[in-house]
């Protein structure tokens, strides 16, 4: 053993770990991850906010559908979505689909049925009165929705939103079972080829996800009192 | 696709609906030592993170944060492939006489769920009004007996529907077992799709397990809720 401890492995492949092949292939790594992570999130906040707006519906024939499809994909692990979507996908599309696709496909309807379920949460915050005043001023139930009750309720969502990119980036790691190169898959890669490091290069991998999202879970904390300091005044 | 023609039979009878059936045991199994474990291990860190004593208080909110904000996948990893440099050889040597891959299996899940489980506990103990324990102190209860009598049996109603949601997460997590090659049911499905090319009906059968599981077990915490906690306010 050197006297490095092993650290010199992790040294060595540093560029591996950060963005993978690039720029001699695809690009992988932690630039991938945060590729996933990013995109997914932005998607699957749109979806939520639409699904958790016709999870607080008036008409019960839209809100029990998509409330029973909400809580069987919360009721089943990501790994079995993302298995399915490798299978449906292509199946579905009529053509291949690249694995990175298959992947953020399958985080984005997982982490929707999540979103929809901080949208409904967040709206139904909102005290009553808003919705009175804004019908009685003469505005339609849609526009009272979009334009008095939503902004108010996705402010009271942001910190929840962080939390749930948090868990996104460390649901990345699970794109690993369909072989896209993200940092997971990089670093039992690196594990494979050097054999007698394991512990020091999942330590590594393991602190970087942590730096990441230990960040954005104290954002998250930052913003949760910044909110309730503006309630309580 | 849509030419496609199911075969429900593969996954219904013979020696690939046994094999669903053992993955199904082994999911069981190893949800439920870790449940266990996890349950027991986090209980120590919530005593350790409400500890008077600053060092043990630091020790266990550290503990927290780095599990809580990293990957079940790499846990996993760094157990599974890391161990034979972290533990002790003897440990080692026993663990591999028998199932290696399943103890690293509930060792990862068991840390990993620990860190989720002591911060329900926590807030279930927090919950509880501070009156309560001044007026327990002030009415003569040691602070032991205060929280076994007082704290304790109000905190404990209040943690158990988040707890075990929390021990469904572990089921619904139990499944990336299958990157280290324990059998359990979501290897299974998979063993049984590339021996059939049943894929379809292979992951159907294995989602509707986890569903059943999923939504009979919320389904009970949504009548606890009803049944026990509404009825006395505390929720």
């Amino acid at each position: 053993m050197d006297s490095w401890f092993g650290f010199q492995v992790i040294w060595d492949n540093m560029a591996h770990f950060l963005v993978g092949r690039y720029p001699s292939g695809p690009i992988g790594g932690l630039a991938l991850t945060l590729w996933l992570a990013v995109v997914s999130c932005a998607l699957s906040i749109v979806i939520g906010i639409f699904v958790g707006l016709l999870c607080v519906s008036q008409n019960r024939f839209i809100t029990y559908p998509v409330l029973a499809v909400v809580n069987c994909i919360r009721g089943i692990p990501l790994l079995m979505v993302i298995f399915w979507m490798y299978f449906l996908l292509p199946a579905f599309m009529g053509m291949v689909v690249p694995e990175s696709w298959t992947v953020i496909a399958a985080l984005t309807i997982f982490t929707s049925a999540y979103m929809s379920q901080i949208v409904q949460a967040g709206i139904e915050g909102i005290p009553r009165g808003q919705t009175e005043a804004g019908l009685s001023t003469g505005l339609s139930r849609n526009r009272v929705m979009v334009f008095i009750v939503l902004p108010q309720a996705v402010r009271n969502m942001i910190p929840s939103f962080v939390n749930q990119l948090v868990s996104l980036i460390k649901d990345t790691s699970l794109a690993f079972i369909v072989g896209v190169a993200e940092l997971t898959h990089v670093a039992t890669q690196v594990n494979n080829r050097t054999m007698v490091y394991p512990a020091q290069i999942f330590l590594f991998i393991a602190i970087i996800y942590f730096i990441l999202c230990f960040m954005l879970t104290s954002y998250s904390r930052h913003l949760e009192q910044k909110l309730a300091y503006r309630k309580a005044i | 696709m849509f030419q496609y023609q199911f075969d429900w039979s593969v996954v219904l009878t013979g020696q690939y609906a046994q094999w669903i059936v053992d993955g199904i045991k082994v999911t069981i199994q190893l949800s439920m030592a870790s449940i266990a474990l996890s349950f027991l291990m986090g209980l120590i860190i919530a005593v350790m993170r409400m500890s008077q004593v600053a060092p043990i208080r630091g020790i266990a909110h550290g503990y927290l944060e780095f599990i809580r904000n990293t990957p079940l996948l790499v846990q996993f990893f760094f157990w599974y492939f890391g161990s034979y440099q972290i533990l002790p050889q003897a440990v080692n040597d026993w663990l591999n006489a028998r199932d290696f891959e399943f103890a690293a299996a509930v060792i990862a899940l068991t840390i990993y769920t620990s860190a989720f489980i002591a911060e329900d506990i926590r807030s279930g103990i927090r919950s509880i009004p501070k009156e309560q324990m001044e007026a327990a102190r002030s009415s003569g209860f040691s602070y032991i007996r205060s929280m076994q009598h007082i704290i304790l049996p109000q905190a404990v109603r209040l943690t158990i529907p988040p707890l075990i949601s929390q021990f469904l997460n572990l089921t619904k997590n139990s499944s990336l077992a299958m990157t280290i090659g324990v059998a359990e049911l979501t290897y299974q499905a998979r063993q049984v799709e590339s021996y059939t090319f049943r894929g379809f009906e292979a992951f159907t059968a294995a989602t509707l397990v986890y569903l059943v599981m999923s939504l009979v077990i919320t389904g009970l915490v949504t009548l606890y809720d009803r049944k026990v906690l509404s009825p006395t306010g505390m929720k």
